[in-house]
C-alpha cells in the first residue's frame, strides 16, 4: 500500500544523522538508544502494518527527565519525533518516518502509587492498560477504559488515541477518566496538567491533550481515575437471523434510556473467528451477535436484563445465552476482545473505526455490506454497538497489491459513509495517517486552521509526529 | 503481514514454513505484554513481535545473521509465552527455530561464546560426562566469584553457583529394564530416562516408577536411549538434534513391537516439548517423518498420563503447595490443569503465584549463558512464589527445580514425588 504519503524527509536532519547519534548516545544511559540500521527495521511500523517507514533512531529513556533531555536536543536542531507506546495503534499513530526520532516509552512501566483515598492511581506512561487494573483488581477496583488491546496498550497510548473499549458505555472513554498528567513539552519543559482532584482551574489543557496523537508532547505520567468494581456483572449473548435487526435492537435499547455497561456487536464471520480461538460457546447458527453486559446486585441485573430481553424479543432474537460462570464470561470476553489478532488466522486485515448515530447502524451496516461487495472483498464486523463505534475489519490478502489497494479503496469508502450519517471519521483509534486525508470530508477548511493552530501553538516547528492527523497540503508555514 | 520472499527462497522448505509463520502476524503487538524479556528489557527488539520482524527481514534478505540479530535471538527464552498469547495462532516455536539454524549455519560466534556453547553441548547430554563435571564444579566453585567478574566468561560462574552442592547416587531407576505392575495390569508404558535430570534428581523417575506400577503400569526403561536432543536443538544445531530424535524413534518403535506402549512418560516437561515435535523436526526425513509423528502422537507428559487414571480424592494433608507451570509444561505442551487437579485431589492446597505465564529463567542452557536476564526473572519468579507463603513448591520440570532451588528456602519438588507420596509411596526426602 503507498496511498498515503509521508512528509518528504529533512536533508538537512538526513545529513546529520551521525552527528544525532552520537549526541543521543550522549544523552542516554547505556542500551537505551537504538540506531544500528538493522536493529531500527522493528520499529518502522505498528499494527498498521501496511505502511512502513525507518526511523533514523529509537530512543527509549527510563526517566522523564531523559525524555526531556532529548525533545529539548531535537527541538533544537528541528529533528522530527515521534512518541511510541506499545505500537498498537491502528490508525499508522506510531509510525515513524525517516528523519524522525522514535521516543518509545516501554522503560517506562512503574506502577508510581495507589491512592484508594483519592481512588487515583499515578503511572508512568509506558505502563498498559491492563497493569493497572491487575494492580489493584485484589482490592476490588479496575481502571475502566478497557481497549480490547488492554494485555498490551500503554496509558500513554491510551491518552495520545483517547482510547476506548467494551466497556466504556457505561464508564466513558479515556478523557473521562484521566485527571493529570506530567507532559514534557516539545522544548524540554516538563509541565503537570491536572491532579488528583476532580477538576482544575483555567483552560481545560488535559482535554486537549487527550487524543493530542503525540503531537502536543509527550505524556511520561499519568493521574487516572480507580472504580470501585461492582457487587457482580454477566454478559448475555443475543443471537438474531440478521445484522439489521442486531443493529435496531441495540437502537432501542439505549433508546429506552437503558445504559447497560457495554453492548458489542459480531457478524456471522466474526462469530465464527472469534468462536475458533476462543472457544467462548457463542451461538454460530445466527447472523448477528450481541454480547451485552450488566453489573450491579443480582436483583438490578435480573431487572435490566429482564427489559433488555424484551426489547430483544421484539426484535426477533432467536437466541438469548446467559453466562453461567465467572470461567464461561472470561471466555466471552477472550474472544471479543481477541477479535482482531484472531482474523489474523483467516487473512489480513485493515480495521476501520468510524462512528456513527445509533439510529444509523443499520443503514451503515447494510452501505458497509454493499461497498465490501462492490470490491469484491469480505469483511467482518465486530465492534461497540452501544456507543456506535463501528469497526468492519476488511479482509484481503497483503501479498496482492491490487488486493491491497482494493481494500484501502473500501475502507475509505466506508468512512465516508459514516460521516455522511451524520458520524464521524474516528471512534476511538485516532486519525493517524490512516484517515489524514479523509480528514476534509468531516471539517471545512477553518475548522481545520483552528485545529492547527492549537497544535502549533503547542509545537510551532511541527516536530511531534508530523506527518499524522492533518492533510499535508494546506498546512501552515512552520 | 506481507512477506517478500522470491519463489527461489521459497523452494527451501525451511523458508517456506516461515514464510506461513509470518504471514498469520497481524503485527497487534498483544505478545509482547506477556514476553518475559519485554518485560524485563522494554525494548521492541527483546519481545516477539520484534524478533519475529528481525527473522523476517533476515530471511527476506537472505542475509546471515549478524551479531545485533543474534543478540536478541539469543535472548529469547524459547518460553513460548508468546505462542500461548498470540490470538492469531502464530507459530513462533518453528519460525524461531529455523532462525536459530540460520544462525548456526551462517554465524561465527565469538571464542567464548562458541567455547561455552561447544562445552555444553558435549557435556550436558551425556549423564557420564555431566556427572564428572558436577563434581570438578564443586571443586571450582570458590571460583564463581572471579570468573563472573570476566564476561566472557560469566556463564561459567553461572554453572559453577548452579551446580549443586552434593550429588545424590545414581539411581536403579535410570538403568534400563522393565519394572512390572503391581497386581493387575492396566497399562504399559516407556519412561524416557532423560540426561541432566536422573543425575541431579534421581527421586523424580523413581517416584514416577514407583507410582506407576503401584496404580497397575508397567514401566519400562529401553536400552538405547540417548537426550531427548532439546539442548542442542535450541542451539540451532539441527544435525545433531535430529540424530538423537532418530534414534529415540528407532528405540521406541522396537519397544512397541516388542510389547506395545500406551504412552511414552516424560517426566520433564522440557524434553515433552521436543519430543512431542519429533514428528515436525522429521517431516522431511521420508524414511522417519511418519515413525516421528506416531511417537509424537504417544509422548505425554506424567501428569498428562496420570490425569487419565482417575486418582481418587485423598485426605486433605494441611500442606499448601505454590504451584509453578514450567514454560514447557504450560506454553509448549499447553498442560494447565492437569497438575494442580492431581495434586487437589491426593490433597494439597495449591495455590497459583501472581505472574505465573512468565518464566523463572531456566530455559535449558539460559541461566548459563544469559546470566543476568535470568537472574532477574528468578528474582522475580521467587517474589511471586513466595507471596503465597506456600509449605512447598511444585513444578515438573527439572530446570525449573535447579534454577528456583537456588533462589528460596522453600523446598521445591516435581509434582510427581508429591503424588506418589499421597497415593502410598514414602514421604519425599526433603520434607522429613
Ligand atoms: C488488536 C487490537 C485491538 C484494539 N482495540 C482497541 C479498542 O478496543 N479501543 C481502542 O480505543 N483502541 C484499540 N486498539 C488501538 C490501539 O491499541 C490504541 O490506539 C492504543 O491506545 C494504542 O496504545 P499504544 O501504547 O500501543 O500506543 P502507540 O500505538 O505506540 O501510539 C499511539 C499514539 O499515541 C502516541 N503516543 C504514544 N505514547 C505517547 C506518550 N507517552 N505521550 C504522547 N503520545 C504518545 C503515538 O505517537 C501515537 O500517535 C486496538 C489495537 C489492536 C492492535
Ligand atoms: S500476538 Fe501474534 S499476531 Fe500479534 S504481533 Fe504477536 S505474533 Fe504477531
Ligand atoms: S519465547 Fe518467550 S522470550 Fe522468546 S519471544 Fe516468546 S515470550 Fe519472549
Amino acid at each position: 500500500m503507498d496511498q498515503i504519503g509521508f512528509l518528504e524527509p529533512r536533508p538537512a536532519v538526513l545529513s546529520r544523522r551521525r552527528e544525532i547519534v552520537a549526541d543521543l548516545l550522549d544523552l542516554l544511559p547505556e542500551g537505551c538508544l537504538v540506531h544500528q540500521p538493522r536493529e531500527l527495521v522493528p520499529f518502522e511500523t505498528d499494527a498498521f502494518v501496511s505502511y512502513r517507514r525507518l526511523p533514523l533512531a529509537v530512543a527509549l529513556p527510563e526517566t522523564t527527565q531523559q525524555v526531556a533531555a532529548v525533545l529539548k536536543y531535537c527541538n533544537r536542531y528541528g529533528v522530527p519525533v515521534v512518541p511510541r507506546g506499545a505500537g498498537t495503534s491502528l490508525s499508522g499513530g506510531a509510525i515513524p518516518q525517516e528523519d524522525a526520532v522514535v521516543i518509545g516509552l516501554s522503560k517506562m512501566s512503574r506502577i508510581l502509587e495507589v491512592d484508594y483515598a483519592n481512588r487515583t492511581a499515578t503511572v508512568q506512561a509506558g505502563v498498559t492498560n491492563l497493569n493497572i487494573s491487575d494492580a489493584v483488581s485484589a482490592d476490588g477496583y479496575f481502571y475502566a477504559p478497557d481497549p480490547s488491546s488492554q494485555l498490551a496498550c500503554t496509558i500513554g497510548g491510551n491518552i495520545g488515541m483517547n482510547s476506548g473499549g467494551a466497556h466504556c458505555l457505561k464508564y466513558g472513554v479515556t478523557t473521562n477518566n484521566l485527571l493529570g498528567v506530567k507532559l514534557v513539552l516539545v522544548d524540554g519543559t516538563i509541565v503537570d496538567l491536572g491532579g488528583k482532584a476532580l477538576d482544575a482551574g483555567g483552560l481545560d489543557l488535559l482535554g486537549v491533550v487527550c487524543g493530542g496523537e503525540g503531537q502536543l508532547g509527550i505524556v511520561t505520567e499519568a493521574i487516572v481515575r480507580l472504580i470501585a468494581k461492582p457487587e457482580g456483572a454477566r454478559p448475555v449473548l443475543f443471537g438474531f437471523d440478521n445484522s439489521e435487526e442486531a443493529g435496531a435492537c441495540v437502537t432501542d435499547i439505549i433508546g429506552a434510556g437503558i445504559i447497560p455497561v457495554a453492548i458489542e456487536f459480531m457478524d456471522k464471520p466474526a462469530i465464527g473467528i472469534c468462536e475458533a480461538f476462543a472457544g467462548a460457546g457463542y451461538p454460530m447458527d445466527v447472523e448477528a451477535l450481541l454480547i451485552v453486559e450488566v453489573e450491579g446486585s443480582e436483583a438490578e441485573m435480573d431487572a435490566m436484563l429482564a427489559s433488555i430481553i424484551e426489547i430483544a424479543h421484539r426484535h426477533g432474537v432467536k437466541v438469548v445465552k446467559e453466562s453461567q460462570s465467572a470461567t464461561e464470561a472470561a471466555l466471552i470476553w477472550k474472544g471479543r476482545k481477541s477479535a482482531f489478532g484472531a482474523t489474523g488466522r483467516i487473512a489480513d486485515y485493515i480495521c476501520m473505526d468510524g462512528t456513527v448515530p445509533l439510529g444509523q447502524l443499520s443503514h451503515v451496516l447494510r452501505g458497509t455490506a454493499e461497498i465490501v461487495a462492490k470490491y469484491g472483498l469480505r469483511v467482518a464486523n465486530v465492534f461497540h454497538a452501544g456507543d456506535g463505534n463501528m469497526h468492519p475489519l476488511i479482509l484481503f490478502n497483503a501479498n496482492d497489491p491490487e488486493d491491497a489497494a482494493r481494500a484501502e479503496a473500501a475502507g475509505n469508502d466506508i468512512l465516508k459513509l459514516c460521516v455522511d450519517a451524520g458520524g464521524c471519521l474516528t471512534g476511538e483509534h485516532g486519525v493517524g495517517i490512516e484517515k489524514r486525508d479523509l480528514m476534509r470530508h468531516q471539517y471545512t477548511d477553518i475548522d481545520l486552521a483552528q485545529q492547527m493552530a492549537v497544535r502549533a501553538a503547542f509545537d510551532p516547528q511541527w516536530l511531534l509526529n508530523p506527518s499524522k492527523v492533518f492533510p499535508l497540503e494546506g498546512r501552515p508555514a512552520a | 503481514m506481507q512477506t517478500n520472499f522470491t519463489a527461489e527462497q521459497l523452494a527451501d522448505p525451511h523458508v517456506a514454513t516461515s514464510e506461513k509463520i509470518l504471514r498469520k502476524c497481524v503485527h497487534c503487538g498483544f505478545c509482547t505484554a506477556t514476553c518475559p524479556t519485554y518485560v524485563t528489557l522494554g525494548n521492541e527488539l527483546d519481545s516477539p513481535r520484534g524478533r519475529i520482524y528481525l527473522i523476517k527481514d533476515m530471511l527476506e534478505n537472505g542475509r546471515p545473521a549478524d551479531a545485533e540479530v543474534v543478540t536478541h535471538i539469543d535472548r529469547c527464552l524459547s518460553c513460548l509465552a508468546c505462542t500461548t498469547t498470540c490470538p492469531s495462532g502464530v507459530d513462533y516455536m518453528h519460525l524461531i527455530d529455523h532462525a536459530r539454524m540460520h544462525i548456526e549455519e551462517t554465524y561465527r560466534r565469538p571464542f567464548w561464546n562458541r567455547l561455552t556453547r561447544n562445552v555444553l553441548a558435549a557435556v550436558l547430554p551425556y549423564p557420564g560426562r555431566f556427572r564428572l563435571a558436577l563434581k570438578a564444579a564443586a571443586l571450582g566453585r570458590p571460583f564463581a566469584g572471579l570468573l563472573k567478574r570476566f564476561k566472557p566468561l560469566e556463564p561459567f560462574g553461572a554453572m559453577l553457583d548452579l551446580a549443586p552442592r552434593r550429588l545424590p547416587k545414581p539411581s536403579d531407576s535410570a538403568k534400563p529394564g522393565t519394572h512390572p505392575a503391581a497386581g493387575p495390569r492396566r497399562g504399559r508404558v516407556a519412561i524416557l530416562s532423560g540426561c541432566a535430570q536422573p543425575v541431579l534428581k534421581p527421586e523424580i523417575n523413581a517416584a514416577t516408577i514407583r507410582l506407576l506400577t503401584r496404580l497397575g503400569v508397567e514401566v519400562v526403561a529401553p536400552e538405547g536411549e540417548v537426550c531427548c536432543g532439546s539442548l542442542v536443538h535450541h542451539m540451532g544445531r539441527e544435525a545433531q538434534a535430529l540424530e538423537a530424535a532418530r534414534r529415540n524413534v528407532d528405540v521406541w518403535l522396537d519397544e512397541i513391537e516388542r510389547g506395545g506402549l500406551d504412552a511414552i512418560i516424560i517426566t520433564a516437561s522440557g524434553c515433552g516439548t521436543t519430543i512431542k515435535d519429533y514428528g515436525f523436526m522429521l517431516r522431511l526425513d521420508l524414511a522417519y517423518a511418519g515413525k516421528a509423528a506416531r511417537v509424537s502422537a504417544l509422548a505425554k507428559d506424567v501428569t498428562e498420563y496420570l490425569a487419565t487414571l482417575d486418582l481418587p480424592q485423598q485426605e486433605a494433608r494441611g500442606l499448601t503447595v505454590a504451584y509453578h507451570s514450567a514454560c514447557s509444561m504450560q506454553h509448549g505442551q499447553k498442560i494447565t490443569l492437569a497438575p494442580k487437579t492431581l495434586l487437589k485431589k491426593a490433597g494439597f492446597v495449591v495455590r497459583d503465584p501472581a505472574e505465573g505465564h512468565l518464566c523463572c529463567g531456566s530455559a535449558g542452557t539460559y541461566n548459563i549463558l544469559q546470566p543476568e536476564i535470568s537472574g532477574k526473572l528468578k528474582a522475580r519468579k521467587v517474589k511471586n512464589i513466595e507471596a503465597t507463603k506456600p509449605d512447598l513448591i511444585a513444578t515438573g520440570n527439572i530446570g525449573c527445580i535447579t534454577q528456583i532451588a537456588t533462589g528460596t528456602q522453600i523446598p521445591i519438588l516435581h509434582t510427581v514425588e508429591l503424588l506418589d507420596w499421597a497415593y502410598g509411596g514414602t514421604k519425599p526426602a526433603v520434607l522429613s
